[in-house]
């Protein structure tokens, strides 16, 4: 007798339960993607790489050490980069903030022509004409945002552009690493 | 007539003609094969729910560059899916791994089996004791004195109570 009472209760528990998935699948974003690179805190991996800038110097992982910064994925084929370009500019010239670029499978005189023309919020960009250094950082799509740690690993990814409200999250990001670093 | 007919069929030649996207050459047919299996079963960051093989995004290109190269050097199928994890994650697997995140995925059908024929059992054998209870009443009413065994829920002076009722009712 108490067993069927129960029994009727099943399809209420099901629901709830159901309910409960369906509705944190509505929070979810299934186009972003987990970084490894993040997740892990792994630092860059190794590449070997001309500079945009100076074309004869070579840019290895180290070059990206030293203190917490940005770094940004980018190309001139991407029309989300030149939406975002004007606030990494800001970034760079009133936050003072160290940003290093990736010049992702692209041109490289059209690159250098774009700097020219939007100014260069980068200290340094590294020219990734293949996309090898692109691929074994897990890039998917460019503009990718990375938050670096001094040691040169990576803290945190952003894909998409660089606005007001995502500045945000990362300047907590680099906050908390900075902090963590001090303590 | 002939002509009209050559050219009706040359019309349909297009269309067996699709290419490849791209040409790849392979050492052996091993190979090609091993290269078919991974990058049907490795999804594509980029465009979603397709996996590498299908999908024409550049970083796809990529992605099947390498897996060839790796492929064409000889690489096990475990060190390329490896590269591919360390790179995107485990995302791009479409036929995840077994660890304790899938364990569910992959076992859960199972379980959920399992406890459709417990259930099934438990009510079936539920039935047949009570089918069993049924007959034996039925086949002792005439020899018992009091016909009513006293059943489930009911206390011992409830059980005498409703015998004597159905005695009397027998009486009548």
């Amino acid at each position: 007798m108490n067993n069927r009472k129960l029994f009727a209760f099943v399809p209420l528990a099901v629901f709830i339960v159901l309910g409960i998935f369906l509705w944190r699948g509505l929070s979810i974003d299934p186009t972003e993607l987990p970084s490894e690179l993040a997740d892990k805190k792994r630092p860059i991996p190794a590449f070997e790489l001309p500079s945009l800038i100076e074309p004869e110097k070579t840019l290895t992982p180290a070059d990206l050490k030293g203190e917490v910064a940005l770094l940004n994925v980018w190309a001139t084929w991407c029309p989300t980069c030149k939406e975002e370009h004007g606030f990494l500019n800001r970034l760079a010239r009133d936050e003072g903030i160290t940003i290093y670029g990736i010049n992702y499978k692209d041109e490289p005189g059209k690159a250098r022509e774009w700097l020219r023309r939007y100014l260069n919020p980068y200290q340094k960009v590294v020219l990734d004409q293949d996309g090898t250094l692109g691929l074994d950082m897990g890039v998917y799509g460019a503009p990718e945002t990375y938050v670096l740690d001094a040691e040169g690993r990576v803290r945190y990814r952003h894909v998409g552009a660089v606005d007001a409200q995502v500045w945000e999250t990362l300047q907590q990001v680099m906050q908390k690493v900075r902090t963590e670093a001090a303590g | 007539m002939i002509r009209l007919l050559s050219l009706c069929w040359l019309l349909l030649l297009p269309l067996s003609a699709q290419a490849a996207i791209d040409a790849y050459e392979f050492s052996s047919e091993q190979n090609e094969e091993r290269f078919q299996q991974l990058t049907g079963e490795l999804r594509c960051p980029k465009c979603q729910n397709q996996n590498i093989a299908d999908s024409d995004a550049p970083l796809a290109a990529d992605l099947r560059r390498e897996v060839h190269r790796m492929v064409e050097a000889g690489e096990s199928d475990n060190s390329i899916i490896d590269f591919m994890v360390t790179r995107y994650g485990e995302f791009v697997l479409y036929r995840p791994r077994l660890n304790e995140t899938t364990w569910l995925l992959w076992y859960g059908p199972f379980v959920l089996l399992g406890i459709g024929a417990l259930v099934i059992v438990l009510i079936s054998r539920n039935r047949r004791q009570r089918q069993v209870a049924a007959s034996a009443s039925a086949t002792s009413e005439g020899s018992r004195q009091n016909g009513y065994q006293p059943s489930e829920g009911l206390s011992p002076e409830e059980a005498e109570r409703l015998n004597q009722l159905l005695q009397r009712d027998k009486d009548q």
